[in-house]
């Protein structure tokens, strides 16, 4: 059917096209706007949640600090240790679920050839290793001085197989040289071992150097059942922790959802930043709206006079912004998927999430928030307009 | 109230409030407006016979007493009833034409029409109207600024008769044209007074009041 209210609207859209243009530009740089944002928020956090979720079948356990009524000792919450009989128990405990094993940890100076820095060092049992870890080049330590070195530390030091890394600190005397005899593959970011820009040696050579044996930084728990991880972390908490707090238990499911929550706190903040630009928009839609209304006073008058409903009235003015708001909307949606696509790879590095609906959706959402910014901006205007007194809008020039 | 008046007013005032002061613009009008009549309201500039016919056409609510039209008290319909009644019982025709310039020709007739029955005419009414008024297809497919001042007015005339209102009001109808084209616009509204339409029309000049079959004089805001 014919509507002549909005074969009005979309006249007077058309009569001043180069206006209506400038309003509807705003909704599409919000839309754009809101959307990039929102897909960028969306990819990340599936980009994480999948790199995350490689180590889900991991559980690591590291000692409670500060027992409450201990005397006030020296060093913070970080440097609490396992001790072996601790270690024990918790064996007893999860050996059912998968692989327990300890791992020494520590953080020194280092030094290759003349070139200076830190690095974490690692101490490992040596079957561990080769459960644990996949090397690029050379093997696994067979001796107290060869170590094994992650990726990222190689790259930056230049080490090959056969290079030596000087452990420890000139200054207070004890230093130990060590060889490097093999290459591990890149493991990516994870809550047991960082090992990519780490030096890993046997529990020997650790305690070698720092002697503390026995007393561990974190103990480890491979899951063979990823389903486990919620039972096994039940588990250790309450048989160990029954007198009192001795152990933290972090599993990977609650390290992801802590990320995935920081991330969604992000992706909002930075949208609500881009939702800006629609409120400008809005204003201008607003601002279009009201001159639309100024200069049709007479035809209103006219309209009224004849027998035009106030609600036609209203209609025809909505008609307007809604108009505006589905084109700008229509256009910023179409722009959002290339805009988007360049923006999540210039941010996240890889568009391969980029068109799962997870990621889309922003797409639709920004729409919907962009044409309901245009029907608000008009349902003012709209509203002067069908109150206008015939009689006064009559005698309008 | 008697049978056949049309329209009534009892009482009529109309006071604008101005900055500088109250205006009263039409002061205790009665006015008994006869079924099928052909009256002029003349009287000087600033006497209030625009008003007047603004009351007559529900444009506007008085201040103080009742008008009735078809024998119903204004006073109790609400802005919708009486956007209603100015859509199906009254037609207007103004100085100005006051055609809507977004639409063609064809369409401003066919405007009261669609706020009527909410649907495109097929009876083939409007094009018989503007054949009527001697607006050719051709002519109704032009939007108003391109047409002459005669030929809008006769778009308008068309136009207030599309839903085949009972009252006609006029407000300087040959006001904005040369007196050839006047004559013929007075001409067909005397013709369809004949034909049983009650028409009021507001003018200053004598010539054009001549048609009518009753004259009411207007002077500050009363009926002399």
């Amino acid at each position: 059917m014919k509507d002549i209210i909005l074969q009005l609207a979309l006249r007077s859209i058309r009569i001043h096209f180069l206006r209506s243009v400038l309003a509807a530009l705003g909704i599409v740089i919000g839309v754009v706007a809101i959307s990039s944002m929102g897909m960028m928020g969306a990819n990340m956090t599936l980009s994480v949640t999948e790199e995350l979720s490689k180590m889900a079948n991991i559980v690591v356990i590291t000692a409670a600090s500060g027992s409450e009524g201990g005397p006030g000792g020296f060093g913070g919450g970080s440097d609490e240790k396992i001790s072996e009989e601790d270690f024990q128990e918790i064996q007893k405990i999860a050996e059912k679920y998968g692989l327990v094993y300890v791992v020494y940890r520590e953080s020194d100076r280092i030094k290759v050839g003349d070139r200076e820095g830190r690095s974490t060092i690692y101490g490992l049992d040596e079957d561990v290793m080769r459960r644990i870890f996949t090397l690029s080049d050379g093997a696994f330590p067979k001796s107290t001085s060869s170590v094994i070195v992650g990726p990222t530390l190689a790259g930056r030091y230049d080490l090959k197989v056969g290079s030596r890394i000087r452990i420890g600190d000139e200054d207070k005397g004890a230093t130990t040289t060590v060889k490097v005899v093999g290459i591990l593959e890149e493991r990516g970011m994870s809550n047991d071992i960082n090992s990519d820009m780490a030096i890993i040696g046997s529990e020997k050579l650790f305690t070698g150097i720092y002697g503390n044996e026995g007393e561990y930084n974190q103990v480890n728990l491979i899951l063979n059942d990823i389903n486990d991880s919620q039972k096994a972390r039940t588990e250790i908490l309450e048989k160990m922790n029954r007198k009192k707090t001795r152990v933290n238990v972090q599993d990977s499911s609650r390290m992801l959802e802590s990320i995935t929550s920081t991330l969604g706190t992000m992706t909002t903040f930075v949208m609500a930043i881009a939702g800006i630009s629609l409120l400008v928009a809005a204003t201008s839609i607003f601002n279009v709206m009201m001159m639309s209304v100024t200069e049709r006073v007479r035809e209103i008058g006219i309209m009224r006079s004849i027998g035009a409903q106030k609600s036609e009235i209203r209609r025809m003015f909505l008609y307007e912004s809604v108009v505006l708001g589905l084109v700008g909307a229509g256009i910023g949606a179409v722009l959002a998927l290339g805009i988007g696509w360049v923006v999540v790879l210039a941010m996240v590095g890889s568009t391969d999430y980029f068109f799962l609906p997870e990621s889309l959706v922003y797409i639709p959402f920004a729409m919907l928030v962009g044409i309901a910014v245009c029907i608000l901006s008009g349902v003012y205007p709209a509203w002067r307009a069908a109150d206008l007194d015939p009689v006064e809008a009559l005698r309008a020039e | 109230m008697p049978g056949d008046s049309i329209i009534e007013l009892c009482g009529v005032t109309k006071i604008y409030s101005l900055p500088a002061g109250d205006v009263v613009a039409l002061d205790r009008v009665s006015l008994t407006i006869e079924n099928g009549e052909f009256v002029a309201i003349m009287g000087p500039s600033g006497s209030g016979k625009t008003t007047l016919l603004n009351q007559l056409g529900c444009l506007d609510r008085p201040t103080s007493g009742d008008l009735f039209i078809n024998g119903r008290n204004t006073r109790e319909m609400n802005d919708r009833e009486l956007t209603s009644l100015r859509l199906n019982t009254i037609g207007y025709i103004f100085q100005r034409f006051n055609l809507i310039p977004l639409l063609s020709a064809y369409e401003n007739v066919e405007f009261p029409y669609l706020m009527k029955h909410r649907r495109p005419d097929s009876s083939g009414r409007v094009g018989e109207l503007l054949a009527q008024v001697g607006i050719d297809r051709a002519m109704a497919t032009h939007k108003p600024p391109e047409l002459s001042g005669g030929q809008q007015q006769r778009v308008a005339i068309a136009r207030a008769l599309v839903n085949d209102p009972h009252i006609l009001l006029c407000d300087e109808p040959t006001g904005n044209l040369d007196s050839v084209t006047g004559q013929q616009i007075m001409e067909m509204l005397t013709d369809l007074n004949r034909k049983g339409r009650t028409i009021v029309i507001v003018t200053h000049d004598p010539g054009v009041a001549r048609y009518a079959q009753r004259i009411v004089t207007v002077r500050d805001g009363r009926v002399a």
